[in-house]
């Protein structure tokens, strides 16, 4: 199998393939954050029985380029209270490691464009955990009430949803034996698909990755109807338009990860790798914009209580049973 | 062994990137395109339209040092899993009687935290 990264020597050619690829996977990310939006705008107008955005463009496809070209043109205010440095420093901080997790992800059979190394799956968990920090600085630096309030909740949020997603994906590196997220990939092209074997990881998964993602119905952090936005209440302009962008890139990204480890990656009959995983992120994504139009807010109680005892005992038992039905087979 | 480093070399442009995009967004192109006008008012800090009342940065509630600490123990648990699991076919049955003695022990934990009543949220 060839691949960019997995050539035997640096060579000029092979670094020059490597820069091509982050720009790709780069200009990938935007493009697909960009109608990612216009999807979830469409698709939760016609559940409401709208028509969604249908001016800008055929079917109103330029609406969400039209809505980052106002952000860009927009003032850029620092409150007068707000620790300064910090409140710079925090978009960044958030969207770094939303893009940085992609660069393990394999998005086709070949291998292309993305890092093939031993520990994908550790790195794309512990890098996500970083985006916390920039949330929590970003509220607290705000000086504002309801940002402190909504960055403290992220990351209560956060903390409490990282213990059952890693746990739940520890199942999967069980049946495939790696952590390499290629490996496991090719573990499900020969045989099932995770999500069988896996149901109850899949499940666990599933819950904690909407939680951690913020959306609805764990979306407490951003409430718009009692903290107005949370965190990046203060935030104007081109800086909100960051953690925008760091959210719908997690969104992505927590697609293809789903896609990958449960869902069987690039692998499916008939049409290209490449197909199959667009499918099966879009199919993750639908999903995420259909919960967020059916289920109520939960309460905050109720959420913290949930990831602890349920999903965290749960995703234990779901280890010990996997491990169990690996020694027996 | 060299494409072991050409993966993380990889990784390195990602970061680059990463940095890259919103230094050039604030700081390069963003300051030529928007408007710089500030004013007392604008400044101010938002307080649904009302004089802010106080600073913001006041000591925050104890309880979520509580879930901080819960969450050490069991981060730092999955993290010792992580190379029992990618390595348990090698290990054998003892590993599996190691790893449940290990979970238990958390489990343990985690009962005396329910009990203590850590987990509630008021």
């Amino acid at each position: 199998m060839w691949n960019w990264s997995g050539a035997s020597h640096l060579t000029w050619l092979n670094g020059l393939a490597m820069l091509i690829g982050t720009v790709i996977v780069l200009l990938l990310a935007l493009g697909v954050v960009t109608y990612t939006i216009y999807a979830q705008r469409k698709i939760l107008g016609w559940m409401q029985g709208r028509i969604g955005p249908n001016r800008l463009g055929p079917f109103g496809l330029m609406q969400t380029i039209a809505d980052i070209l106002k952000l860009l043109i927009k003032e850029d205010i620092i409150p007068e209270k707000a620790d300064r440095s910090l409140f710079l420093l925090a978009p960044i901080l958030a969207f770094v490691p939303s893009f940085m997790v992609l660069s393990v992800i394999p998005f086709s059979r070949t291998h292309v464009f993305t890092a093939n190394i031993s520990i994908g799956l550790l790195f794309y968990i512990a890098l996500s955990a970083i985006t916390i920090h920039g949330v929590m600085l970003g509220g607290w630096a705000s000086n504002n009430k309801y940002a402190l309030i909504g960055g403290m909740r992220s990351a209560a949020q956060m903390l409490s949803y990282e213990v059952p997603l890693g746990m739940s994906v520890l199942g999967v590196a069980l049946m495939a034996g790696s952590l390499n997220l290629n490996t496991i990939v090719m573990s499900q092209h020969t045989g099932w698909w995770n999500i069988v074997p896996q149901f109850l990881g899949f499940c666990i998964f599933l819950v904690a990755s909407t939680a951690e993602l913020n959306r609805t119905p764990f979306d407490l952090p951003e409430a718009e109807s009692e903290l107005i936005a949370g965190y990046h209440i203060e935030y104007s302009g081109f800086r909100m338009a960051f953690f925008m962008l760091t959210e719908y890139v997690y969104l992505f990204a927590m697609a293809a990860l789903c896609a990958t480890l449960f869902l069987g990656g690039w692998s499916g009959p008939f049409l290209p790798g490449w197909l199959w995983f667009a499918i099966k992120v879009f199919a993750f994504i639908f999903f995420q914009f259909w919960i967020q139009n059916t289920m109520p807010r939960i309460r905050a109680d109720h959420l913290m209580s949930f990831s602890w005892k349920v999903l965290l005992p749960l995703s234990l038992f779901n280890i010990v049973l996997t491990a169990v039905f690996k020694t027996i087979v | 062994m060299p494409s072991y480093w050409n993966g993380y070399l990889f990784v390195v442009l990602f970061i680059i990137f990463g940095i890259l995009l919103p230094v050039a967004a604030l700081w390069v192109i963003g300051p030529i395109l928007r408007p710089n006008n500030p004013t007392k008012s604008k400044r101010g800090t938002y307080e649904s339209g009302l004089e802010p009342i106080g600073d913001a940065h006041v000591r925050y509630n104890a309880r979520y040092y509580l879930f901080a600490l819960m969450f050490v123990v069991f981060d730092v648990e999955t993290l010792f899993l992580y190379p029992w699991a990618v390595s348990f076919k090698q290990l054998g049955h003892f590993a599996l009687v190691e790893m449940l003695i290990f979970v238990a022990l958390l489990v343990v934990g985690l009962i005396y935290a329910w009990r203590k009543k850590v987990l509630e949220w008021t």
